[in-house]
């Protein structure tokens, strides 16, 4: 029924009286049930169980080969430089996200635009072009250096300051630099507008007004989407492979060559490991969320 | 009025002029408010009242016209024929000697009670840290919320939340404290302790400056009464002169709708 006044609808006539007998009221109300809840819970048990029954089964698992290789020096030499290249990226690329993110959100047209430029270009090109682009930049530019335009320069041999682990870690840097300012800026524009005045009415200088007011409040959203991208990063640590960098799959790649009945069992540790690490970065995770979240969920 | 005749003016607001756009929000506003008197702006949402006020302290940049603070131009200064606006590190100097309480309180969450009113006086040199907590510590206990201090702002009630940033604004020892409807966010029945604690702080001999709609208040605290409507100031005087027989009919029709 369609029908722009605000008065009742004739149906619904006002002196109908709801019957409910006495002692049905008394009861306590009983919640809704869900039967095909545990329809779902009998289809994924006996699928798990399946496939749980062929880990022991099958030998092809060869979990004594897993356990052979899982702890093993060198897949140790490959995890530790999974480990080293993700955390040293990750941490340069945080700080090189907070500047572009600042630098975007300049006044200042030619950085906010050189800003724009940079997050375009290097969100554009697969991670293995910016890898091997790198990785032969020694053919490109012999030397590199800085200096005035037509004025003096600083110059030094390519191939002398980039060491592998340096040039992957430039790599992986300079494409998550880019993901890491919009994960970065998307943070600083969740935080309230009054926290910015209350910051200025105070008189409060702009330097710490960043880092004791907004940085603060819009970690809280930047947390969990830049521990999304560390992830993303671990596992985009393996294409350091490609620049001969034998990280925990790299290394896996060359046992593989060497160890062809070993193939499965190889996979299975490198899931392992990437399972683990994984786990732990979601462990801490959870506690620094429950730091930047104090204060912010009420308890009245 | 020009800038040099009134010493005693704790805020001189001379010719001052703001738009949005083609949109004028202060059509030349004129106001002198002396030193140690409590100033109601009294008038109909979008009147500009709240844009005046946040003029005061620069959170708005005026058009034109200027805003003079203990004889000092605020976030300007005179270069040869015109004003031109200060570099930020200077306002936000100016700032810190004036108070400003805003609508939504604007606590920092993520600070306890305790650091939210530390912070400023630190923050601008005012005071060493361990001064500045003490001294944080006093103001809790004027404003009733000594067993707060360890809390943090989002588990307070909103009039608790006021009287906290209230305090953070006299951590500075401001002078000059600026009121942005300071209870109309607040539930009916916590009005009445933020409202106290505003008329204790009229009493202490500082200069406010309220814009409010809580009437009352204006006729019991107010020594002068601003009523602003579409940008201008259409009638002003002592509260027993403009709430009781108001000169012009839009303060009439403006006390008939909020009384």
């Amino acid at each position: 029924m369609t029908t722009t006044s605000l008065s009742p609808r004739a149906t619904e006539s006002a002196e109908t009286e709801v019957q409910v007998p006495p002692e049905a009221a008394a009861r306590r109300v009983q919640g809704l049930r869900h039967p095909w809840q545990w329809v779902a819970t009998a289809v994924v048990l006996i699928l798990a169980l399946n496939f749980g029954q062929t880990l022991f089964t099958n030998p092809a698992w060869a979990w004594d080969r897993v356990g052979h290789w899982f702890a093993s020096p060198a897949i140790l030499a490959g995890l530790v430089l999974t480990l080293e290249a993700t955390a040293i990226s990750a941490v340069v690329s945080f700080a090189g996200g907070v500047i572009v993110a600042l630098a975007r959100q300049s006044r200042n047209r030619v950085l906010s635009g050189s800003a724009w430029l940079y997050i375009w270009v290097f969100r554009s090109l697969p991670l293995i072009l910016v890898l091997l682009f790198l990785y032969n930049l020694g053919n490109l530019y012999p030397e590199i250096g800085i200096g005035v335009p037509f004025g003096p320069q600083l110059e030094v041999r390519t191939t002398n300051v980039l060491t592998d682990l340096t040039l992957g870690v430039i790599g992986l840097s300079l494409s998550e630099i880019a993901y890491a300012s919009e994960v970065v800026r998307a943070g600083l524009l969740a935080v309230d507008r009054g926290q910015h005045e209350a910051a200025n009415a105070l008189g409060i200088p702009r330097y710490r007004q960043f880092t004791r007011i907004v940085l603060p409040q819009a970690l809280r959203s930047i947390v969990p989407a830049y521990v999304n991208q560390i992830i993303g990063l671990i596992k985009s640590s393996s294409l350091l492979f490609y620049v001969s960098l034998l990280d925990l799959f790299g290394v896996v790649q060359n046992l593989q060559s060497t160890y062809p009945t070993d193939i499965i069992p190889l996979f299975v540790v490198a899931t392992i490991w990437y399972l683990i690490l994984t786990g732990a970065i979601a462990i801490v995770q959870h506690y620094v969320e429950r730091f930047y979240n104090r204060g912010l969920k009420g308890s009245r | 009025m020009s800038a040099a005749t009134n010493a005693a003016a704790a805020v001189q607001i001379v010719g001052a002029r703001k738009s949005f756009g083609d949109r004028q929000v202060l059509k030349g506003i004129d106001l002198s408010v002396p030193t140690g008197t409590v100033t109601v702006i009294l008038g109909p949402s979008g009147s500009g009242k709240s844009t005046l006020l946040r003029a005061i302290n620069h959170l708005e940049k005026l058009s034109a016209g200027y805003v003079a603070v203990g004889g000092e131009l605020v976030g300007v200064r005179l270069a040869g024929d015109r004003l031109k606006e200060l570099p930020e590190k200077e306002i936000l100097r100016q700032r810190a000697r004036i108070g400003f309480v805003f609508q939504n309180f604007n606590l920092f969450p993520h600070l306890t009670v305790l650091d939210n009113i530390v912070e400023a006086p630190v923050a601008t040199g005012l005071l060493p840290k361990s001064a500045a907590r003490e001294r944080a510590r006093e103001l809790l206990a004027q404003v009733g919320l000594s067993s707060k201090a360890d809390a943090f702002p989002k588990q307070l009630s909103g009039g608790q939340q006021q009287r906290v940033a209230i305090a953070r604004a006299l951590a500075l020892d401001p002078h000059l404290i600026l009121f942005d409807e300071p209870t109309s966010a607040l539930d009916p029945e916590l009005v009445g302790e933020v409202l106290a604690v505003i008329r204790r702080l009229a009493d202490s001999g500082r200069t406010l400056v309220v814009v409010t709609h809580e009437i009352g208040f204006a006729r019991e605290v107010a020594d002068h009464v601003v009523f602003l409507d579409d940008g201008e100031i259409v009638e002003q005087g002592p509260p027993g002169v403009v709430l009781v027989s108001p000169r012009h009919a839009r303060t009439r029709d403006f006390l008939s709708r909020v009384l």
